[in-house]
């Protein structure tokens, strides 16, 4: 009977150890370090391609919201962020990541979620910070980070004051424009 | 009275095999499982309403097997027109709410089968009002839009749910002013025979190897582009993909060798969809729409319309359809303002409008070659679809979209002028003007 006690006291600190060391990354360094990476691809592609190839640059290219309608159309950098993030979803289910906006040209990327929301009004109210809060969504619980997603070039801002679905035409370089929202499953 | 027990039992047994037999052969066979149906069959998979597995492609599995199925068939269509609701627009957790009352990241949500009695156009099962799940909020977004109810969203020419590329608001403005008629209203030339794989020499009545002689067929054989090519009997009746041995009628996997895309097209539309799924041609008789009663007999192959060795394009382009297809739009076709042109223009070939020209347009690949898409149903539903690959070849946007959208000009095969004008270039330009582009401060 001690013997049984003791295999099944080893077994169950033995998974506990099991648990402990696949813990793994603390969700917030792992939202933290996939920002990084969008973030880089974003501006590069906002800075290296549609800034110097783009109208501003040696208008080799035309980015264009309709880009495939042109034969010389690129996508826009928004756009090319949301491919990326919908590439990710035919990928992985592990997280999750989209652009939003309280300011958005397509109203269908204004906040929806209370953390939504919440995390868009606090990353525009304190640039340079980042939001973390966790929710329920579809029965899920979320572990959910918004970055701010700052005017890094002067297309990002010509256009988006100039769009006719515009809600807001002040933005200046350097302002925070929208929050990129990560979540991964709990 | 023991004996009669076991004739009852025994008899009880052979009932049962027998049972098991039934429903165990069409799925053993994979065929005629027709006994398995729950529901008439919509309009579009009627046809292959007996080959359950083209959809219900493995027994274990739910949503996901369908979607998968449907995603075989028609994924490459959504993506070639830009889906504007895609799968992906709806998997983010954030959309977890919206899809708990309209699950969009399947097709089944919108398109259910075995339920005819409940299809709408386009072979939708919601109520046409399903736009407002998203978009409720429309009417403060974009004041034009409010009051309007939300079951003509997609019913009244302005928008489709998949296909929107000739009616987004950038591409009404591009088009706003165009007049009706373009300056020269043609469709794209033929050039096929400038892409031939291999040089060849025009052959002659006596290169003929055919093992009948039949001066007929050589003769109009010799008319043909086959014979131009340098495509002789055996080219196509002992083709290395068959047999080595005469085949007498060949079929459209002969015709494949050469003409892929047109045959790949074909069997995607509702003339070649059976034989793509391997089963028995298309009969006449099957169709739901109304067609000749004398040709209730033939069956769908290439040969149906191209007669093989003649291979005439301008017969294949009108009367090939008109000897089976019956509908009112069918038969005003001569008297149309677009068979005119063939009358008036004889000798203008690209100018000309035929059933093909609209239904089966001439496409061009990006090296420039130019070919017919031969599956018909690809534009044909919603009929916006033909706007950009079809209608503008000749006429303006608005003329288009006012044209197809009047169901009673559409019946008279375009004989007259649209009875309905669809405001959307009115409120685009409209918006456009209050809303003017503010200058770089940048550059």
């Amino acid at each position: 009977m001690k013997k049984a006690i003791a295999a099944v006291s080893a077994a169950v600190m033995l998974t506990a150890c099991g648990e402990g060391a696949s813990k793994g990354i603390e969700p917030k360094v792992y939202t933290d370090s996939l920002f990084s990476v969008m973030k880089a691809d974003r501006t590069n592609y906002t800075k290296l391609i549609i800034k110097r190839l783009g109208p501003a640059g040696s208008s080799s290219i035309a980015p264009d919201e309709h880009w495939e309608d042109k034969a010389n159309g690129a996508p826009l950098p928004a756009q090319m962020f949301r491919f990326g993030a919908e590439a990710v979803a035919e990928m992985t289910d592990d997280f999750t990541y989209s652009l939003q906006s309280l300011w958005p040209v397509n109203a269908q990327n204004g906040p929806r979620t209370d953390v939504e929301k919440a995390g868009l009004q606090y990353i525009a109210d304190n640039p340079g910070e980042n939001y973390y809060g966790e929710e329920e969504l579809g029965g899920v619980t979320y572990f959910t980070a918004v970055y701010p997603d700052v005017a890094v070039a002067a297309p990002c801002v010509d256009c988006h004051n100039g769009h006719k679905d515009t809600p807001r035409s002040d933005f200046k370089l350097g302002d925070v424009m929208g929050g990129v929202v990560i979540r991964v499953p709990m | 009275m023991i004996g009669g027990g076991k004739s009852l039992w025994a008899l009880w047994l052979l009932c049962s095999l027998m049972l098991i037999g039934y429903f165990a052969k069409p799925l053993i066979t994979q065929r005629d499982q027709g006994v398995f149906l729950m529901g008439e069959m919509t309009h579009g998979h009627h046809q292959i309403a007996m080959e359950c597995s083209a959809c219900h492609t493995d027994p274990f599995g739910g949503k996901e097997i369908l979607q998968n199925a449907c995603v075989d068939c028609h994924g490459e269509e959504l993506s070639a027109v830009r889906d504007s609701h895609p799968k992906s627009k709806f998997t983010n957790p954030r959309n977890a709410d919206r899809i708990e009352k309209l699950d969009a990241r399947f097709c089944i949500a919108c398109h259910v089968e075995h339920r005819l009695d409940k299809t709408n156009a386009m072979g939708v099962t919601l109520p046409n009002d399903f736009c407002f799940e998203c978009h409720q909020e429309i009417g403060e977004e974009r004041p034009s839009h409010a009051g309007m109810g939300f079951e003509t969203c997609a019913s009244a020419g302005c928008h489709n749910f998949h296909d929107n590329q000739a009616l987004y608001e950038d591409f009404l403005l591009e088009h706003a002013n165009e007049p009706m008629f373009a300056e020269v209203a043609k469709v794209l030339a033929r050039n096929a025979q400038d892409y031939r794989k291999t040089e060849a020499t025009p052959l002659t009545a006596d290169d003929a190897d055919g093992v009948v002689v039949n001066q007929e067929i050589t003769s109009h054989w010799l008319g043909s582009a086959h014979a131009e090519a340098g495509v002789n009997c055996s080219g196509c009746h002992a083709s290395e993909t068959q047999t080595k041995n005469w085949v007498q009628h060949p079929d459209h996997q002969v015709c494949a060798n050469c003409h892929e895309q047109e045959t790949a097209g074909f069997l995607a539309g509702k003339h070649g969809m059976k034989m793509g799924l391997g089963l028995p041609p298309m009969r006449v008789a099957e169709a739901r729409i109304p067609m000749h009663p004398e040709a209730a007999h033939k069956s769908l192959s290439c040969s149906s319309c191209h007669e093989p060795h003649r291979v005439d394009t301008q017969y294949a382009a009108v009367e090939a359809c008109s000897s089976c297809h019956a509908s009112t739009h069918v038969q005003n076709f001569k008297a149309s303002p677009h068979a005119q042109i063939a009358v008036n223009k004889p000798d203008a070939e690209e100018e000309q409008v035929t059933c093909a020209t609209c239904h089966m347009p001439r496409t061009v690949a990006p090296n420039g070659r130019v070919s017919v898409e031969h599956n018909q149903n690809a534009n044909l539903r919603p009929n916006e679809k033909m706007i950009r690959g079809v209608c503008m070849d000749c006429h303006s946007l608005s003329f288009s979209i006012d044209a197809l959208a009047d169901p009673e000009l559409i019946e008279r095969n375009f004989s007259g002028r649209p009875s309905v004008h669809i405001p959307s270039i009115e409120m685009s330009l409209e918006r456009d003007k209050k809303h003017s582009e503010k200058a770089s401060v940048y550059n």
